[in-house]
This record gives structure tokens, C-alpha cells and sequence, in this order.
């Protein structure tokens, strides 16, 4: 099994950022002189594809597929876009944190890479606006990147021009969804926006646009620089690394960088330490806030693309959220419909009633005021507002708990009902 | 009415977009850092971004961290998502309340502080986590809330 970490290998211990000397003496910059240097954007384009990198951003769409969905240059001609999402507002998820902060140029060198790849004539970061530390760190990284004309007009003397700006938001988990971020580029109010037509041939200001996740493009340098056939061989069971993380009552919170497919129990026993002393496992949310629980049966799983499936779950983000034996799972579940039910932006009619709903009711439980009715009601919803019958996956993602809560924790639902209380308050 | 200042700063920031209504988010911002928050002002920002007055108030009050009324010189934003309230969000928020004599949401009558619990901060593994200012607080515990308390309180 490779232990070789690409993203974060090069990091430092103490946790601060590499400059870009530091960067370059680590490899840094290699892949873009090689890309810009030596290699059409066909080329890029095609050994991305050949790489089966998958999205980052949770919903694991090809990044070369999406890609070939952008008109050639010759047939539209500029302003064309790029835009690397680092909202990351998901509850659970940390890792874009961890790669930004960490090394702000290697996100960068993807941008420049793919921007050439797609010759797209302006770049942006759109950050969350609680991240200051990685904020004041790209500002500087794009600095030197600028200074050293790895940005800018005519890169080096290769005639490809690109202006890279951050926006740094001013919060609202919705504008992560990547219609919503457009509008909020374009200082509208930030709601999704009916597909088709799909960002890649009218994105930003009706250009063609192409979003990815930060996580994705950190990964493009790598590729470009060791190819296809080595991105496939990092993996256990798909290509490439995964930053997983983990957090709740296990000894050890935190990120690592790891094969994709590594199993989750592996995650939750190895690299988290295991459950912190006092506590049991009883269920594992595995890839942020809206994906499925999983349980102690299903932890030999590869956390990979496709076979938590098999689970009901997803891979998400790679957010491990631990829930333990003392915590109320009515409870946990009340809070993240609560964050869904406040983050909701309104646009559509089951999110923007159904999900108050839900919290309610799931308060009213939690409370000891439940009815026996209630599940009924909350299984209803987890259909009402399921896929297809609201404008963006917010709400869909939000029912994913609650709905293998009301499966896996039925009793503690019940029991609520029944003692009319919490029993773990 | 705007300060030369705020205008200067703001025809800067609407130079650096495409547009002025490009420029919304980071103009509300601008007049957010000189007065704490963003007053009734919205009329002439809205006039300099070639927007209407209720276009601008619908994006100031969009965002979370646009503030349409004011707050104190300190915002505490206490994160209230799933691994925090694991990890004891609950006892942190009774014990500021407690300490600051305020609810959520409202402001110490010396206008020092104003806590507000907030979604997810992306500092799970630190959990419970707070923000203060441009300063970062994890794995709190109600001695560590005292001490950052005292710190900020001159
Ligand atoms: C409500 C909602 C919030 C989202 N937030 C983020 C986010 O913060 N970061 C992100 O990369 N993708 C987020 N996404 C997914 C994006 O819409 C998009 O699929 C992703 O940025 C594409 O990048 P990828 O193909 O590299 O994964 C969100 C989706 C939804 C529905
Ligand atoms: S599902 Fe919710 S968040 Fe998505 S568009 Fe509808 S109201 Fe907005
Ligand atoms: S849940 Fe509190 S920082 Fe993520």
C-alpha cells in the first residue's frame, strides 16, 4: 500500500504556510513550467480525464468530463471563467481549511494549470469569509505568484494571460452550491439557478464557466506533473488521496490525507485513535452533515466513491462526524435539521416551509412533547423534500440523517415519545 | 450620509469589479469596518452601485455577517453545529450568558460584547469553537472562556 501523501506531504509541522521558495524548493511550480512550457491544453485536458479524478466537492462528478463541457476557445472566445470553490460550510468539514492554510500555492498552481487547460482568461477563489487565516495567506501566495509572473499578463512569455482574484463571502452555507455561488459573484442574491443551462456554457455573467472544489484542484499539479497511471496507483480502490477528517467524541480530531477507499474503520481506529476514553461508538455520519449514518456493521466499507452506496451512504466530503453512546441521536439529529432549516435560502416552497417543520417537530420530541404521530409525519418529509422535488440538494441532503436516524436510532425516537423526555438529559 | 473616507474606499473597491453591483458584498463590508455595522447609509451605497436601495437591503440581509443593527465593539460567534453541540456548545453558551448577563443575539449594556451563536466555523476538530474578532478559539472550556473574557474586557 503507497503511503504517499502529494497534497500534504510538503506541509509543515509547526502549521505554517510555505512560501513560495519553500513551495518550489518542495516541487512546487514544476507541473505549471512543464504544462505552460510544454503541453497543448488538449493535452492537460486529456490526462485529467485519463486520471478519473472525481470532484471533491461532495458530489464526485468526473473533473475531466465536467471539463470537456466547455466550449472550445476558437467557438467562444473570452471572458471565460474559473472559479474554485472554498465556501466549505458543510458542518464536519475541514479539509479545504487544512489545504489552504497549510499551502496556498499549491492551490494556486491547479488554478493556473486548469485555467490554462480550459484557456480561461480569469480566475476566482471564492472563500468563506470565517477562514481569515487562509484569506490573508492567498492574498500573500497570489502576491508572489503575481511577482513572479506565474500570474498575470503574458505568464512567463507564453502569450496565456490570467488575472486570479479572491472574494472572500460574507456567510451563507448556500452559496457553496455552485449556481448560488455565481449569483453571488454577480452581487445578486445568492440562490441556485435553474439547470440547464450548465455553468460550463453559461456560467458568470453568461459566460462559459467551470467550478470546482478546492480539494480538486489542489490534486491537478500532481497529475500533471507524475500522470494518469501514478493518480490511479495512489488509491486503495479509486484513484488518488482523500483528505479525511474526523471529529466528535474520538481521541484524536483531525485530517489526513490518506488512499481513497481507505476503510472506515481504519479512519475511526487508526488515524482518529479510536473513541475517547468513557465513550462507545454508535454511529458515524461519513462525509459531512448530509449523508447517511452509518453503523458499527458497515465500517469495513472503502470510504470511496461508490461503495458506501451499498449503505445507503456517500462519501460527501470525508467528514467523519462520530456520534457516541452518551449523546442523544434525537438530539444530534434536531441540531443539523436546525442548521439545514436556518441555512435554507428561501427560493423554494417544501425547503423553505418543510424544513422549519421538521425542526420543530424534532425539537418538540427532543423536548419530551413529541406525539406518537410524529415519526409518521418526519418519514413523510424525508420523501416530501426529498430529490426532484426541490430546486437545489440542500433540502435532499438535509433529509439523508434524518432519515437513516429514523431507521438505525427508531427506539430512541420512541422512547422520547413514550417518557415524554430526553432520556439522556 | 457616507464619510469621504467610506466614498473613497468604495469607488476603489467598485474600480477593482466588473461592476457595482459586483462590488456589493465587499462595499456592505466596507462600511460594516468603520461603523460596526451597516446603517441606514444603504440609500447612497445604493446609489453609487447603480442598484435599488431594496436590491442592496436584500443582500445585506442575505449574509450572516452583514450586520443591519448594531453590535458590539466584540462579536462572539459561537459555532452551534453538530460537533460542537457534541462536544458541549450548550454548557459554553449558558456559561457566556451567565458571565456577560445577555442572551444570544444581544449586546452587554457597555456595547463591549455581542454573542451570537453561528453555523458551522470549519474547526470541528477543535470543538467547541468560537471566533472573536480576527482570533480563533477551540476545545473551549468554561475556564478558557473566563481567561479570553478577561483579556478582551479592558
Ligand atoms: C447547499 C450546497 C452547498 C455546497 N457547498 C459546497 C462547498 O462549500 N464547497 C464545494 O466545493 N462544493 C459545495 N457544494 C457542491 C457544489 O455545488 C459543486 O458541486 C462543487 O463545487 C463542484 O466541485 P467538484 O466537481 O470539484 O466536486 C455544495 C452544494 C450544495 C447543494
Ligand atoms: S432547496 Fe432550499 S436551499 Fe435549495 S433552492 Fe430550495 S429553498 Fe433554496
Ligand atoms: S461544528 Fe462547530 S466548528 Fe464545525
Amino acid at each position: 500500500m503507497t503511503t504517499e501523501r502529494p497534497l500534504t506531504g510538503s506541509m509543515k509541522l509547526n502549521g505554517e504556510p510555505l512560501d513560495i521558495r519553500e513551495y518550489e524548493k518542495a516541487g512546487g511550480y514544476q507541473a505549471f513550467r512543464k504544462a505552460l512550457g510544454s503541453m497543448t491544453p488538449a493535452e492537460i485536458q486529456s490526462v485529467v480525464k485519463d486520471s478519473g479524478l472525481r470532484g471533491r466537492g461532495g458530489a464526485g462528478f468526473p473533473t475531466g468530463q465536467k471539463w470537456s463541457f466547455m466550449p472550445a476557445v476558437d467557438t467562444v472566445p473570452g471572458p471565460r471563467y474559473l472559479i474554485a470553490n472554498a465556501d466549505e460550510m458543510e458542518p464536519g468539514t475541514f479539509k479545504d481549511r487544512v489545504l489552504i492554510e497549510g499551502n496556498p500555492h499549491q492551490l494556486i498552481e491547479g488554478i493556473i494549470i486548469s485555467a490554462y487547460a480550459l484557456q480561461v482568461d480569469r480566475a476566482y477563489i471564492f472563500l468563506r469569509c470565517d477562514y481569515r487565516r487562509g484569506a490573508m495567506r492567498l492574498l500573500r501566495a497570489l502576491e508572489e505568484a503575481y511577482a513572479a509572473n506565474y500570474a498575470g499578463k503574458n505568464i512567463l512569455g507564453s502569450g496565456f494571460t490570467l488575472d486570479i482574484r479572491l472574494h472572500v463571502s460574507a456567510g451563507r452555507y448556500i452559496c457553496g452550491e455552485e449556481t448560488a455561488l455565481l449569483n453571488a459573484l454577480e452581487g445578486r442574491r445568492p440562490v441556485p439557478r435553474a439547470k440547464p443551462p450548465h455553468p460550463q456554457t453559461c456560467g458568470l455573467w453568461g459566460r462559459p464557466t467551470v467550478i470546482n472544489n478546492t480539494e480538486t484542484f489542489c490534486n491537478i499539479p500532481h497529475i500533471v506533473d507524475k500522470g494518469a497511471a501514478w493518480f490511479k496507483g495512489l488509491g486503495l480502490t479509486e484513484g488518488g488521496t482523500k483528505i479525511y477528517t474526523a471529529s466528535g467524541r474520538v481521541k484524536r480530531p483531525g485530517a489526513w490525507e490518506l488512499p481513497l477507499g481507505t476503510p472506515l474503520r481504519d479512519l475511526l481506529n487508526e488515524h482518529a485513535g479510536g473513541m475517547a476514553d468513557g465513550y462507545s461508538f454508535r454511529a458515524v455520519i461519513p462525509g459531512g452533515a448530509s449523508t447517511d449514518f452509518l453503523l458499527e456493521e458497515h465500517l469495513d466499507v472503502n470510504m470511496d466513491f461508490t461503495a458506501p452506496q451499498k449503505f445507503g451512504s456517500r462519501l460527501g466530503t470525508g467528514g467523519l462526524i462520530v456520534l457516541d453512546d452518551r449523546t442523544c441521536p434525537v438530539g444530534l439529529v434536531s441540531n443539523l435539521i436546525h442548521f439545514f432549516s436556518r441555512e435554507s435560502c428561501g427560493w423554494c416552497t417544501p425547503c423553505r416551509e418543510g424544513l422549519p417543520w421538521v425542526a420543530k417537530t424534532l425539537q418538540a420530541i427532543e423536548d419530551g412533547e413529541g406525539r406518537p404521530e410524529d415519526i409518521g409525519i418526519l418519514e413523510g418529509h424525508t420523501r416530501l423534500l426529498g430529490p426532484g422535488n426541490t430546486f437545489c440538494f440542500l433540502a435532499p441532503g438535509a433529509m439523508e440523517p434524518l432519515q437513516s436516524a429514523l431507521t438505525y436510532f427508531r427506539d430512541d425516537f420512541e422512547r422520547h415519545i413514550r417518557e415524554k423526555r430526553c432520556p439522556w438529559r | 450620509m457616507l464619510t469621504e473616507e467610506e466614498k473613497t474606499e468604495i469607488m476603489s473597491a467598485i474600480r477593482h469589479h466588473e461592476s457595482g453591483r459586483a462590488a456589493c458584498v465587499d462595499v456592505l463590508k466596507i462600511v460594516q469596518r468603520h461603523r460596526g455595522w451597516v446603517s441606514d447609509e444603504i440609500h447612497d451605497i445604493a446609489g453609487l452601485l447603480d442598484m435599488t436601495t431594496e436590491e442592496v437591503d436584500g443582500l445585506a440581509t442575505f449574509y450572516s455577517f452583514i450586520f443591519r443593527k448594531p453590535v458590539g465593539k466584540h462579536m462572539i460567534l459561537i459555532c452551534d453545529s453538530v460537533c460542537c453541540w457534541t462536544m458541549g456548545y450548550e454548557v459554553m453558551r449558558e456559561h457566556l450568558t451567565a458571565r456577560l448577563g445577555i442572551r444570544p443575539g444581544e449586546t452587554t449594556g457597555d456595547g463591549q460584547f455581542t454573542l451570537l451563536p453561528v453555523s458551522c466555523l470549519g474547526l470541528c476538530d477543535a470543538a467547541p469553537a468560537m471566533i472573536i474578532g480576527d482570533e480563533v478559539f477551540g476545545n473551549l472550556t468554561t475556564e478558557k472562556i473566563d481567561a479570553i473574557l478577561e483579556r478582551y474586557a479592558d
